[in-house]
């Protein structure tokens, strides 16, 4: 096997320190809507972006994690992200390109990507941040 | 779904809502029996044994986000398209698992996809809960288990950059490896019956 075991100690050692950082509070918590409807949609390619796309600006306070249909099928791939404060924010119709940039200006710098967020539904505009 | 990959991913989703702590995944490709089988199984909470009968009917669903279950109809669907079956069987309280058989050179048959991605999701979406991954390719058999890898490193969770490179190589050569060898074994034994 190329890959091998020790390599992983590797990183044990040397990324202890960040991973108990990670665990923090302070940082953002992003979701990916990951039921039959997103992972359809495209919900794979966006997660594995974000991965990669957190790794390489080194956010450490920044994690990852899935949750069920959010229930807005047709505006799949579905991104959301909470703050420290649980407040949150969805980015719909997200693809990898969309995930570069909301890594770089919402979780990098905290500003919100209006753009791709679901400002408008229906009709109806609203605010693109959503108390928790 | 354009991979059996996806369906793959989509019904692991099913155990972590099921609260499993394990998640078994098999997949046995057989070029010998044109024959590719994937089975998922986990140890969450089962599913009621009236609930089972209609299952894999798109207008069944618990959710209440939605008024339809696709997961398994598609799977299903996607299976007996190409000359195969699907099964589910689940006890409550013990767990549930799903195998579906396709017919490998069948011309409906979606590739198996971006496995090494798919796994790296898993990791991701999978929290606390382990998986466990056989994928026998003619015999060949490559393992991927994360309960061995938190054990190494002494975490809960995989679900940190440096450790999903890791994994998502790790998957990708280990595969890449028994189909290699399996490539290689063929050009061999037809050089032989050619000598």
């Amino acid at each position: 096997m190329a890959k091998s075991l020790a390599e992983l100690k590797a990183i044990r050692d040397k990324k202890l320190n960040e991973i108990n950082l990670r665990h923090g509070k302070n940082g953002y918590r992003v979701v990916v809507g990951m039921a039959t409807c997103g992972i359809a949609a495209g919900a794979r390619p966006v997660m594995v972006k974000l991965m990669e796309e957190v790794d390489s600006k080194g956010l450490v306070d920044v994690t990852v994690a899935q949750t069920g249909c959010i229930g807005s099928c047709r505006l799949e791939p579905i991104v959301e992200v909470y703050d420290a404060n649980n407040d949150k924010v969805t980015y719909v119709h997200v693809t990898p390109e969309k995930v570069t940039r909301i890594v770089e200006e919402h979780l990098a710098q905290g500003k919100v990507v209006d753009e791709y967020t679901m400002t408008v539904v229906d009709g109806k505009v609203i605010d693109p941040t959503v108390k928790g | 779904m354009k991979e059996l990959s996806l369906h793959i991913l989509d019904i692991t989703q099913n155990s972590i809502r099921a609260q499993a702590k394990l998640v078994r995944l098999v997949i046995i490709e057989s070029l010998a029996n044109n024959e590719l089988t994937i089975i998922i199984e986990d140890d969450g909470c089962g599913i009621p044994a009236d609930r089972l009968q209609n299952i894999t009917d798109p207008f069944v669903t618990t959710r209440t986000t939605r008024r339809v279950g696709l997961g398994l109809s598609l799977f299903k669907a996607a299976a007996e398209a190409c000359g195969g079956f699907f099964e589910i069987s689940s006890t409550p309280g013990v767990g549930t698992k799903v195998v579906g058989t396709f017919m490998r050179d069948h011309i409906d048959r979606a590739p198996l996809g971006n496995m090494a991605d798919t796994i790296l999701t898993m990791v991701m979406s999978f929290g606390e809960t382990d998986l466990n991954y056989e994928h026998d390719y003619n015999n060949q058999l490559f393992v991927f288990n994360t309960r061995e890898i938190k054990e190494i490193l002494d975490v809960e969770s995989l679900n940190e950059p440096d450790i999903l490179n890791w994994i998502r190589e790790f998957v990708q050569e280990g595969l890449e490896e028994i189909m290699e060898e399996n490539i290689y074994g063929k050009v061999l034994s037809r050089t032989k019956s050619d000598s």
